[in-house]
């Protein structure tokens, strides 16, 4: 029989966790996370890291000013190309756009300006809508039929030209934007939420609250909304990622965050000129953050409904 | 089978009320349709005035039955720019749109389909996750940045495509030749929007044309067609493509709405002469009766197609049709 010493059983057990931590961050979509960690630290100290301010031209040195309008002192200097071109200063690593500002700190400002519009839109809808799907899935009748109904007209219309009739109506702004996204896409939600009520509302846990003569409205919020969390989170995050199009279209039309601010889709939509006179960066750097947020969104959604969907997890 | 009509008929006109109400009511309830044509600190009696001709100084129930009368006789506003009928000019512009959806659509399909098929055919594989990813990358990609990597690669770079605009074969309404001309002509112009637009839903093509196919694979009658021993490139030709197409086919109905949505921002890009530039150009030139004309023509359109589809479904499959 072999010994065991001291304290074995401990080491043993730590071991296991350990391993056990292990297997779960291995589960974890690394690199969505990652990259979706490096854009809101970016968005939330963009004032601090930004090596230039975002409405501002960068301030050109004398050598520069010479070599682009041959005097010695000039406001700006428009149009440079990136570090690794000819011409390209490490000081503005992305360049400057066509108003002489730092493209690294616009992007790093935008990145500010897409969380909160896509996160805050979203949070907004995703509140309306499952609480009207709630409603509609467990109060019945014509509680159901008329919100089903809202929501069925409400998804007809494509949601860019949704967006695009409020915008219509209203001066463009950064919270207008916000109001947009969350009217326009409440009723992904209601209809999800709804559906899943259904089924709860059979549940012999609901059945029992209102044999014990609990009221309705602490039935839907102590029984009913945490146990649709797991659907809202997943349409939530997969949401964020059309939201963030959304804005970056709106934007891009002209119709959503106004000018001087440096929105990604608008951002592009200035440098449409830039790109007809060979300048792709100042198209191609801002596009690469929509891709990369949205991407990022949507691989998180997507691991996040195959762990949170009980359809889909017991497989 | 007539039952079932009427009651789809019944849901789509009151879909098309609520609709209609809903617009009504967002646009009166979120802002102000003058605020568009008269910016702050214009003439108090020049707004006055754009009210009054807009009918927006009467009362909120007169206003609105005015409003769903006129959209009962068809009028759905006058262009305040052009002084014209909103549905002539939509009208006008939506054989561009559909072209280009048209074409957009059959690209997804040259996309997805094959890659979708091999995808499902070696589940699991490296041709598997390379679909997968594609598919990721389809939807995250906005359309308007496909679209300017297309202008930089191919109009700019290489000088290989027109960049801007669909080419000089004009449509008019009714005149069978140019329409011939309208539909063969000009597909340098219609390459890249079309593409731009269509890569949108090759991603979703693709997945969609994988699940319904493993779904069909996994089916009992491809078991006994593998037991008689028919060649597995027959199998998955003959026996497994047409059922695992149905979805995607189902999906095709909802891709045009989408289209739509998308298009707006590629039509701009490629100044291509749609609908959705139609709007784009109303709502710039803060020409509020054509936007929300042009919206109520694409809802209109949208529920007639769903019902269309709702009809033809009911039609094909009788499960659909005894549901209700």
């Amino acid at each position: 029989m072999a010994t065991i010493p001291i304290g074995a059983d401990r080491t043993l057990a730590a071991v296991r966790a350990a391993r056990r931590g292990y297997r779960v961050l291995r589960g974890l979509p690394i690199v969505p996370l990652a990259i979706l960690a490096l854009l809101a630290a970016v968005a939330v100290l963009a004032p601090v890291l930004a090596p230039h301010g975002k409405l501002d031209p960068v301030k050109p040195t004398r050598e520069q000013c010479l070599a682009k309008y041959s005097t010695p002192d000039c406001p700006y200097v428009d149009n440079a190309p990136p570090f690794w071109a000819a011409g390209g200063r490490l000081d503005t690593p992305l360049g400057t756009d066509s108003l002489g500002r730092d493209e690294l700190s616009r992007l790093m400002h935008g990145a500010r300006i897409s969380l909160i519009v896509a996160l805050t839109g979203t949070l907004f809808a995703g509140a309306i809508g499952t609480l009207l799907g709630v409603l509609a899935g467990y109060m019945g009748r014509w509680w159901d039929e008329i919100i089903m109904r809202i929501t069925d007209a409400w998804l007809t219309l494509p949601s860019l030209v949704f967006a695009i009739l409020l915008s219509s109506v209203r001066e463009p702004g950064l919270w207008n934007v916000v109001l947009i996204l969350a009217l326009v896409f409440w009723s992904r939600y209601s209809r999800a939420v709804r559906g899943e009520v259904l089924a709860l509302r059979e549940r012999d846990f609901v059945k029992l609250a209102e044999i014990n003569g609990i009221g309705k409205l602490t039935i839907i919020w102590r029984h009913l909304i945490p146990n649709v969390m797991n659907t809202v989170m997943v349409l939530f995050s997969l949401q964020v990622g059309v939201a963030v199009i959304i804005e970056a279209s709106l934007s891009f039309l002209g119709f959503g965050v106004p000018p001087p601010e440096p929105s990604w889709g608008l951002m592009m939509a200035q440098e449409r000129e830039s790109l007809m006179e060979g300048r792709w960066w100042l198209e191609v750097f801002p596009g690469a953050c929509i891709t990369m947020l949205v991407l990022s969104a949507n691989m998180l959604g997507d691991w996040l409904r195959v762990h949170l969907d009980p359809q889909l997890r017991n497989r | 089978m007539k039952r079932y009509v009427l009651v789809r008929a019944l849901y789509s006109v009151v879909t098309l009320w609520l609709l209609v109400t809903i617009i009504f009511g967002l646009v009166r309830l979120t802002g102000d349709p003058v605020a568009m044509k008269a910016e702050a600190g214009a003439d108090p009696a020049y707004v006055a005035q754009l009210r009054h001709s807009w009918g927006l100084d009467q009362p909120l129930h007169r206003q609105y039955l005015g409003f769903v009368s006129r959209l009962l006789r068809g009028d759905f506003g006058h262009s305040f720019e052009k002084s014209l009928p909103v549905r002539d000019i939509y009208f006008e512009r939506l054989p561009n749109s559909l072209k280009l959806g048209f074409a957009a659509f059959l690209f997804s399909l040259a996309l997805g389909v094959p890659f979708g098929m091999l995808s499902a055919l070696k589940v699991n594989s490296w041709w598997d996750s390379a679909g997968k990813m594609v598919a990721l990358l389809g939807l995250s990609m906005p359309g308007f940045f496909v679209g300017l990597v297309l202008i930089i690669i191919f109009g700019i770079q290489l000088g290989w495509l027109p960049v801007l605009g669909k080419g000089p074969s004009a449509v008019v309404l009714g005149e069978p030749s140019t329409w011939i001309t309208f539909w063969f002509r000009d597909w340098a112009h219609l390459v890249m929007p079309a593409f731009a637009l269509g890569w949108y839903f090759s991603g979703a093509m693709l997945r969609i044309t994988r699940s319904g196919m493993l779904d069909v694979l996994g089916s009992d009658y491809i078991k006994l067609v593998r037991l008689k021993g028919v060649p597995e490139s027959v199998v998955v030709a003959k026996h497994a493509l047409k059922n695992s197409l149905i979805p995607v086919l189902t999906f095709a109905g909802l891709n045009l709405l989408v289209m739509v949505n998308v298009a707006i921002v590629i039509e701009v890009i490629f100044n291509w002469p749609g609908v959705g530039q139609l709007l784009y150009d109303a709502l710039s030139n803060r020409d509020f009766p054509m936007v929300q004309g042009v919206v109520l023509m694409s809802g209109l359109l949208i529920v007639v197609l769903n019902f269309t589809i709702d009809v033809l479904y009911g039609y094909v499959d009788p499960r659909i049709r005894l549901s209700r």
